[in-house]
């Protein structure tokens, strides 16, 4: 297992289902009022914190009727936030995935001095506050930051521009496919990969056919997480964005924006937005859970194929 | 060295290159922009920066809430752990499925929908505000988007530690006497102590630097509904970039103590899971 410091801050856990007892023996169960009583606070508590929060997104949205709801996702400055958020990620998650594929190559198929603390550096951005992180960015690129006046000289925006958001969201989700895959790549070991090189494969050869088709599932898992995270960061790009309205927008930005509205139609219209980004965190709970049906299955077959043995 | 043993793999400089280059370009050099600039500032100038009034403020704010939501996340959490992993009943991997949740949902959208749900005419709000239970815009609305987006922290961590825990024992105690209260704070909740105290450490760790939530619940206002990462925006906002840079540098160093805590408490997690 990897010192990983910050495992659950983003992996969403591989889940293993319950394994309720089979056979209730006195003594290890808690009788059946007791029990009955936690499963209703956990179903009021899931209900009132989890469940309500999502439905009001679409309540709220659809609170001015279809039309409204639909003029509010098509009006230009909306419809603008929609592709920047879709272009930020198309760079963003392509970007992390080529960096997770060659960090977790590196890290899970060989032996270096250091190891553990290059796992660590990988992780950082999770440690840091996504303003703090926008921070970073705006010293370092910003107009009285160290590269400043060369970027100003050479008529380069990168804060307060599109390059800034796409840096600050390589940022946050920098780590996203890398520690899904790392794991997956050293639990795969090697001998796959050394008797595709003995029979004569090239070493690309060997990686596409033999250790790519191997870490599928933890590869598009790492994806679906650094895409979800991509399209949603809220912090990090708010401060790198400077908040112009069809051009440095994106859509929680765009939200925002809306909601500052305080108008009953602005309101409105910043839950249209976001009940977008409602839908994509529930796509991104459905494809996780599937991934997940699908791994415990793998599990289960294995089990049962070892234990015939 | 033991690197003799997979050497017959290609790639490795290629690959660590890159590796090592991407992280220089992306994390490192950004992250020591910060440093240096930091490291520009006296120590009374950061020390007058990093301790204003409302500062403070913020601080006690952000690391209070924090605490709070952790805390509730500490017993709710564990309940929610307990009752998806110990009980079958219908719905059950529903529920499994929307602990995630907040980790899915992008933090402005719950900040918002949670700021609509409290308000005076939300669903909520509506049976709460008459009872003087106010959720928008007050500190107290700080502590439930908080308690919302950790949520699944101590969950996720307890869970497996649930599952692995042998039954036997509590067989064991049962068979031995022991009524099933007794049993479980003596024989179980001992073992799950480390695990659930690594969640909330998680839960609080990204409580402090939670800012896209907070946002749109809080209101705000500076001495009563301002968080720290919220004050730090508001010192770019007036091109004060050296009391950014004080506040920035006083969350980052919590943060790392707090990671450090958090390594600390999984070994010890580890540990306590495989008894001798």
């Amino acid at each position: 297992m990897r010192a990983a410091p910050l495992e659950v801050m983003t992996t969403f856990f591989p889940g293993k289902r319950g394994t309720a007892p089979r056979a209730a023996q006195r003594g290890v169960e808690e009788s059946s009022l007791a029990k009955w009583t936690l499963i209703g606070i956990a179903l009021v508590f899931c209900v009132g914190f989890l469940l309500l929060p999502l439905l009001n997104v679409f309540a709220q949205a659809l609170a001015k009727g279809g039309a409204h709801y639909w003029r509010s996702l098509t009006e230009p400055d909306s419809r603008a936030a929609i592709r920047l958020t879709l272009m930020v990620a198309a760079i963003c998650v392509p970007l992390n995935v080529l960096f997770g594929l060659a960090a977790a190559w590196a890290i899970a198929k060989f032996e270096f001095r250091g190891k553990p603390f290059l796992v660590t550096l990988i992780d950082l951005p999770f440690s840091v506050s996504p303003v703090v992180a926008g921070l970073m960015l705006v010293v370092l690129l910003g107009q009285q930051g160290f590269f400043g006046e060369w970027l100003a000289a050479h008529e380069i925006k990168i804060i307060f521009a599109v390059p800034g958001l796409v840096l600050a969201t390589v940022f946050i989700t920098f780590p996203f496919v890398a520690r899904e895959l790392i794991p997956v790549m050293q639990a795969a070991g090697t001998e796959q990969e050394e008797a595709a090189l003995t029979l004569g494969a090239s070493g690309w050869q060997t990686f596409w056919h033999v250790t790519l088709p191997s870490v599928k599932w933890g590869l598009i898992y790492g994806v679906i997480l650094c895409n979800a995270r991509a399209m949603g960061e809220f912090g990090a790009v708010s401060v790198v964005s400077g908040h112009i309205a069809g051009l440095t927008e994106t859509m929680p930005l765009r939200v925002q924006a809306l909601y500052e509205g305080a108008t009953t139609a602005t309101t409105a219209a910043a839950f249209a937005v976001a009940s977008l980004l409602a839908l994509l965190a529930l796509l991104t709970l459905g494809v996780k859970s599937a991934l997940e049906w699908r791994q415990a299955r793998a599990e289960r077959i294995a089990a049962s194929g070892a234990g015939q043995r | 060295m033991a690197r003799q043993r997979h050497n017959v793999l290609p790639g490795f400089s290629l690959t660590m290159g890159f590796t090592l280059f991407y992280l220089g370009a992306i994390v490192l050099i950004p992250f020591a922009a910060l440093v240096l600039r930091a490291l520009e500032l006296s120590w009374l100038d950061f020390w007058r920066l990093a301790t204003t009034e409302r500062a403070l403020a913020a601080y006690r704010l952000t690391f209070g809430a924090s605490l709070i939501a952790a805390a509730a996340n500490g017993v709710f959490g564990t309940l929610l752990a307990w009752v998806l992993v110990r009980y079958h009943f219908p719905g059950r991997r529903s529920l499994d499925a929307l602990i995630d949740f907040p980790f899915a949902l992008p933090t402005a959208v719950a900040g918002l929908t949670l700021a609509s749900l409290f308000a005076p005419d939300g669903w909520l709000g509506r049976y709460l505000v008459p009872l003087g239970i106010k959720g928008a815009f007050t500190p107290l609305g700080v502590v439930i988007a908080l308690t919302f987006v950790g949520l699944p922290f101590v969950v996720r961590t307890l869970q497996p530690v649930l599952q692995n825990l042998e039954r036997e024992v509590e067989e064991a105690a049962a068979t031995l006497g022991a009524g099933r209260l007794r049993t479980f704070a003596q024989i179980i909740a001992p073992t799950l102590l480390p695990a659930v105290l690594t969640g909330l450490a998680l839960a609080f760790a990204r409580a402090v630097g939670e800012y896209g939530s907070i946002v749109f619940i809080s209101g705000n206002l500076p001495f009563k509904t301002e968080i720290a990462p919220y004050l730090i925006v508001q010192r770019l906002e007036e091109y004060d970039y050296t009391g950014a840079i004080a506040l920035a540098v006083v969350l980052l160093v919590f943060s790392f103590l707090l990671l450090g805590a958090i390594n600390l408490l999984e070994q010890w997690s580890r540990h306590a899971r495989r008894p001798a």
